[in-house]
């Protein structure tokens, strides 16, 4: 056994290590941070199912099953339904454009793409109201078309949309911009087609990012509270969302129902984040397969 | 030279001009309808005073709150093993994922007087009297939520940069004889300190915006500034909801160009160590 040897069998050994923290400062960090997470994490969690079983599995049953539970279940879908497919060709769009060319304003770009982010809830629903309700710019327009779009579906998947704007676009931009462009130019020397390359040879690289950038934006589209609530008008079972159904049977002292469909949307949750999880192992994969190839 | 050009970036701006900036600049429009001293007469009143007091100091506090507890998360997630990790890391984005709505009612039922944790801080004696600290319906309680909703936004941000973090740097510092606090504190901490406060920012604009959870576990006792604007859209007050919208989003402007600042000062901070 050499010295140098040695000298990493003891640093193995965690003793005379001099980047790591001696054993019980180790647990006592650990310790709190645990605590914090459990605190903050897992004790809501494990709350929302005790709270949704509180009157027991039939009223659960129940309260599921009730017409206007089902209402603001499909009103949930349809909303998530347009707005991630509208918000996932954009995101594409946006991306192919900025990371594939050079233009002026191209950061300005990105950064305005950014904006819903930074907006609360309560004001991107706002806007709508202020553009195509009864006292907005094309509201007696609309009104004298008998066209409702506030207090309406119509405004409820427009507030959904704003709110997830960004998610595929930025997932999809810092992505492609990392991949550049020589990948499709090759294929383009070779006699692709523009939308042939864009299938065969963009798509697979992306796929993971794209998937990603869908599954948060999914998420957020089923869950949004704030902008949905200003301009749904809080009609049950014609344009009551899932978390707006949750907010009524709350405030009729439904406890045990509102947390009934609440533990739905915490079970989807759940599945977002073991998706989410396993999604990322993929991508940093495919990251580091291209990564051998080109190197 | 790629095709499809015109195209995308056509659809890029059109969408965007649809969807996000003529409703948005509807927004700064709107205003123009007051006069100046209308418009400030509603921005300056008590009630707006209050909830600016409310929103800033508590979304303040709450990634403070984060900040250290986030860095310690992030830290330990990356640089210890112990049963039950991954799961850990994989549920620190429970709050991106998890409906405000759900969350509100949640930490609510938690925190009330009779709730897992709220029972612990106060109760109601016999004569009706309480006695302890409320958590819910109270400002405490709008600080529980605020922390819940921008806890991921430290981990997230600081995780990446510990992890690419150069052990060399720590052991010059150890051969140099300084001991492992000191190390910590002018070494590590320097060096991911772009990242931090990056996660600070992020999480303390999320926390000013933040409606849906903070609606049900303040029940209406503290009041934020989107819970007013909320309410003035309640009473058909377009005019006063939109004077207010303005001022946050001036504000929100003005971080999202801090934070861009502060996301460029990070990754050139990172490709220089």
């Amino acid at each position: 056994m050499g010295p140098a040897s040695a000298f990493h069998a003891i640093r193995r050994a965690g003793r005379l290590r001099p980047t790591g923290e001696p054993v019980w400062v180790r647990w006592i960090l650990i310790a709190v941070a645990l605590l914090f997470l459990g605190l903050f994490l897992v004790v809501p969690l494990v709350a929302v199912f005790a709270q949704a079983f509180a009157k027991g599995a039939g009223f659960y049953l129940h309260t599921l099953a009730d017409p206007m539970t089902l209402s603001a279940i499909k009103l949930t879908f349809i909303a998530a339904g347009v707005a991630v497919p509208m918000n996932c060709v954009f995101g594409v769009a946006a991306a192919w454009a900025i990371a594939k060319f050079d233009f002026p304003g191209k950061n300005i770009l990105t950064t305005l793409i950014d904006l819903p982010f930074a907006i609360s809830p309560v004001i991107s629903g706002m806007v709508y109201v202020l553009v195509f309700g009864a006292q907005g710019w094309f509201g007696p327009w609309l009104f004298a078309h008998d066209i409702k779009i506030i207090f309406a579906v119509p405004g409820i998947v427009l507030a959904t949309t704003f709110v997830t704007f960004p998610f595929v676009a930025r997932e999809l931009i810092p992505l492609m911009q990392s991949q550049g462009r020589s990948e499709e130019e090759a294929a383009r020397t070779l006699g692709a087609r523009g939308w042939q390359t864009f299938w065969r040879v963009t798509l697979p690289n992306i796929k993971w990012g794209l998937l990603y950038g869908v599954i948060l934006c999914n998420a957020r589209a089923m869950g949004e509270f704030g902008a949905v609530s200003v301009v749904s008008g809080h009609i049950r079972g014609v344009t009551n969302t899932m978390p707006l159904h949750i907010q009524a049977l709350y405030d009729d002292y439904n406890s045990a129902g509102a947390f009934a469909v609440a533990s739905v949307l915490a079970f989807l949750a759940l599945v977002t984040i073991a998706l989410k999880a396993w999604v990322e192992r993929k991508g940093a994969a495919l990251a580091e397969t291209r990564e051998k190839i080109t190197a | 030279m790629l095709p499809g050009f015109k195209l995308t970036l056509g659809y890029t701006l059109l969408y965007l001009s649809l969807i996000v900036l003529i409703p948005l600049a509807a927004t700064f429009a709107k205003t123009s309808a007051l006069t100046g001293a209308q418009f400030w007469r509603v921005v300056a009143s008590p009630a707006a005073l209050a909830a600016y007091r409310l929103s800033f100091g508590v979304s303040l506090l709450a990634a403070l709150v984060n900040a250290v507890f986030g860095l310690l998360v992030a830290w330990v997630l990356v640089r210890y093993q112990f049963w039950g990790k991954r799961l850990m890391d994989a549920l620190v984005d429970l709050p991106f994922a998890l409906p405000t709505a759900v969350a509100g009612i949640t930490l609510t039922a938690i925190y009330s007087e009779h709730g897992w944790i709220g029972r612990w801080f106060g109760s109601t004696d016999a004569a009706g009297q309480f006695h302890g600290i409320k958590i819910a319906y109270t400002w405490l309680g709008v600080f529980v939520a605020l922390t819940f909703i921008g806890l991921p936004f430290i981990v997230r941000t600081v995780q990446p940069v510990l992890e690419d973090l150069d052990v060399e740097v720590e052991e010059a510092a150890a051969t140099l004889g300084a001991n492992r606090f000191k190390t910590f504190f002018r070494v590590i901490l320097l060096m991911i300190f772009p990242a931090l406060l990056t996660g600070f920012a992020l999480a303390f604009a999320r926390a000013l915006g933040e409606y849906g959870s903070v609606v049900f576990i303040s029940g209406g006792k503290a009041q934020i500034v989107p819970m007013l604007i909320m309410q003035e859209l309640d009473q058909f007050e377009y005019a006063k909801a939109t004077a207010l919208a303005v001022v946050m989003l001036v504000i929100s402007f003005l971080l999202l160009l801090a934070i861009n600042l502060l996301q460029w000062w990070n990754t050139r901070h990172r490709e220089r160590i």
